[in-house]
């Protein structure tokens, strides 16, 4: 027994218990602090004790998705996680999470350590945790005032790699190139994820691409196919660096008409089929990225695709909610990248448009469309922009999102926070019309009104930074909408 | 009317929603049936002064930026500055800003040379100014503010031949010392902001277009108004914010 330890570890239930009963917040970070400040080493000591290591994911999106898809397969193949499920994913959020699971002498009840963790935050995770696998899925323009440009990111996340332990799993998204260019430092087994479906994506590099010249000789990147962002199939024509060869592989990708979608994965050989309930090619890659960690740490392929298929979506990404005889959607947004996944899943055609033939076969088709010319209920959109701390407090990166393929659309707009008449005003250079857009910068007024026509049978779709969605979220949980506390 | 906009380096620096810019202009023009081409030059591209009535240039990353000043010295920077001394508008936007200056110092000490266009150099500096920004300046001649958000570690210093955009208001400016946002030579304009610029400061955004247009139609050419509440209605509100809470400074970690 480390009394030190366990006076941390007291110390820190004491704040998680203060931090509970005064209402300031779910103690998920509150012992993040406090433990540590009495035992630096508390950290790695208790997470040296985990029999199965750990695992810990970092990107710009789809990193609580990923990680809690990893959980989940994890609790099916009877592997007690340890878990940062509140996306708490600062250190703090991590040393809280590892503090509330572990008696007071620093023995972990759990077996395996399951960590999401911030992209600046990754070389200090990566040293305190030594974890077994590191999994590492995209890098896109966000928060520039915080994080600074996606070079600096990929620097830090360089530095990380090296760190690892020579036994250790680095996983990859071989499609998007500032990620895949990481493998080369790699000391350790460098195992890639990637698309190969060419039936979704398109041969036109998008706009908000991040990634044009080749690290290693400067010359222009040549992009052969684009799924989004910079992710897509690449190749350097000047050096002969391309894409890495990934060992498993999306071969198809379809979305169902309930909203769920069907994957074929070739795993290293192995042909899995996953039903999944979430849409979006996003939830496609966090899915593989999610088969690549376990297929890594030997989860058996039932527990994998079990898990997979049971997986609901993550608090506030594409949360549906039912009030009276509508329902509201609730979708997170932080990034361009993520707002235009967001878009296409909700509004675009993503995946591929039903043919003939696999109409025939029945199910396949993209996502019934909402706010189509021929939806009888009306859509309301919300858009709820913050521009704190945490949202980001540079709202440019509003111009940088496709709201145009909302133009046209008979949709009614509603624009809430912080920020609400930056975001009008991006809707009016959209060519949206005027008269379909309103300002609404209170965002309980605004709640008030899509309840209203929720109730009256209009399909909502609630888009907000991260804090305007705590702020709908409570509202929400006010008026009895949703339950009243929640794990995420 | 027909009016040639070219966006420098459009593919290798196009950071903090730059695109809404080239929309500002592209739409304006649009609502007052001007016909805005605009076309990309980048690496390896030529500059022809002739068919430039409208220049954007906008910022990126350090690796895009050698590139892109490397680029520059090979003739599209002269043909920029030749294009401007002939009356085209210019609106460079951070790294565009400071590639157009005489140099840029780095933390080293080597001095990257600019183009020159502006009479301003920049030296790297330690910290990052990150924040909203508000600076009141003369636009076409009368007292404007102008509201967006900086991201910037270099710190510009203008010389004689060089006038500030404005004053700063709230945030730091071109350096965070003097008070000065910005620079001004003919119709060319370099800044700090970005937010994007041009949609939240309208005015600024029928500057440049007007400035264009005295090239082709002579000083008589006018803009017919528009109806712009949304564009005030979001300047108001974020220079109230800014005002009111301050350059909201976060850290890069």
């Amino acid at each position: 027994m480390d009394p030190r330890l366990t006076l941390a570890l007291l110390a820190g239930r004491g704040a998680s218990w203060i931090s509970r009963r005064f209402g300031r917040g779910g103690g998920t970070v509150l012992p993040g602090h406090v433990v540590p400040r009495i035992d630096p080493g508390a950290l790695h000591t208790i997470a040296s004790r985990l029999s199965a290591g750990s695992l810990l994911v970092s990107g710009t999106n789809g990193k609580t998705t990923t990680t809690r898809m990893v959980a989940q397969i994890a609790s099916r193949a009877a592997l007690a996680p340890i878990h940062n499920r509140s996306g708490a994913n600062l250190m703090t959020g991590i040393v809280a999470a590892l503090a509330a699971h572990s008696d007071l002498s620093g023995k972990p009840q759990g077996d395996l350590g399951i960590f999401e963790v911030d992209e600046a935050h990754v070389p200090v995770a990566t040293a305190a945790l030594q974890p077994r696998v590191l999994a590492l899925t995209n890098i896109f323009r966000d928060q520039l005032d915080r994080y600074g440009e996606v070079d600096l990111v990929a620097r830090t996340w360089r530095h990380a790699i090296q760190s690892l332990r020579g036994d250790a799993t680095l996983v990859l998204n071989a499609d998007d190139p500032i990620v895949a260019q990481l493998g080369e430092d790699a000391r350790c087994r460098v195992i890639y994820f990637g698309v190969e479906d060419t039936s979704i994506g398109s041969a036109q590099v998008p706009h908000e691409a991040d990634k044009r010249l080749c690290h290693r000789c400067g010359a222009r990147i040549q992009y052969t196919w684009s799924y989004y962002g910079h992710v897509g199939h690449y190749r350097c024509d000047s050096c002969g660096w391309r894409r890495p060869e990934p060992a498993v592989r999306i071969i198809s990708a379809s979305t169902r008409r309930d909203g769920g979608s069907d994957l074929v994965i070739d795993a290293e050989g192995t042909r899995l089929e996953v039903p999944l309930r979430l849409a979006g090619l996003y939830n496609a890659c966090n899915a593989a990225a999610a088969v690549t960690i376990c297929r890594s740490v030997g989860i058996a392929d039932e527990h994998i695709v079990g898990g997979l298929a049971e997986f609901e979506a993550v608090f506030g990404r594409q949360e549906r909610i039912a009030i009276g005889d509508g329902s509201i959607i609730l979708s997170l947004v932080k990034n361009p990248v993520g707002f235009n996944q967001v878009l296409q899943a909700l509004f675009g055609s993503e995946f591929r448009a039903p043919s003939s033939e696999s109409e025939a076969r029945g199910g396949e088709s993209k996502i019934p469309e909402l706010g189509t010319r021929d939806s009888k209920p009306e859509t309301l959109l919300v858009i709820a922009i913050n521009d704190l701390f945490a949202d980001g407090t540079d709202v440019s990166w509003l111009w940088d999102v496709d709201f145009e393929m909302l133009a046209g659309r008979p949709l009614k707009i509603v624009c809430s926070g912080l920020r609400a008449h930056d975001m009008a005003l991006r809707l009016k250079y959209a060519e949206i019309q005027n008269e379909v857009v309103d300002v609404e910068p209170r965002i309980e007024a605004a709640i008030d009104r899509a309840i209203h026509a929720a109730q009256g049978g209009a399909q909502i779709v609630i888009c907000p930074t991260y804090t305007a969605m705590l702020a709908v979220r409570s509202e929400l949980q006010r008026r009895g909408a949703v339950a009243p506390f929640w794990e995420d | 009317m027909r009016l040639r906009l070219v966006h420098l380096y459009g593919d290798l620096m196009n950071l903090y929603g730059d695109r809404g810019n080239i929309m500002s202009l592209q739409r304006r023009c649009a609502w007052r049936h001007i016909e805005l081409e605009v076309t990309q030059v980048t690496v390896g591209d030529r500059v022809d002064p002739a068919a430039s009535d409208i220049f954007f240039f906008g910022g990126g990353q350090d690796r895009e930026q050698e590139t892109v000043s490397r680029d520059l010295a090979a003739g599209n920077g002269e043909a920029i500055h030749e294009a401007v001394d002939d009356g085209a508008a210019l609106l460079a936007v951070c790294g565009g800003y400071q590639l157009l200056g005489r140099f840029f110092r780095t933390g080293e000490g080597v001095e990257i040379p600019g183009t020159g266009l502006f009479d301003a150099y920049t030296v790297a500096g330690s910290s990052r100014m990150v924040g909203n920004l508000l600076i009141e300046g003369d636009v076409g001649g009368e007292r404007r503010s102008l509201v967006g958000f900086e991201n910037h570690s270099g710190r510009t210093y203008l010389g004689e031949g060089a006038a500030p955009l404005g004053r700063v208001v709230v945030g730091s400016g071109n350096n965070g010392q003097d008070r000065l946002e910005g620079a001004c030579y003919r119709a060319a304009i370099g800044t700090y902001l970005h937010g994007p610029a041009l949609p939240k400061n309208p005015w600024l955004s029928d500057w440049l277009v007007l400035a264009a247009l005295h090239r082709h139609l002579g000083e008589g050419a006018a803009l017919p108004a528009l109806d712009d509440s949304r564009e005030v209605a979001a300047h108001a509100a974020a220079a109230d914010r800014v005002r009111r809470e301050g350059n909201v400074r976060t850290s890069i970690r």
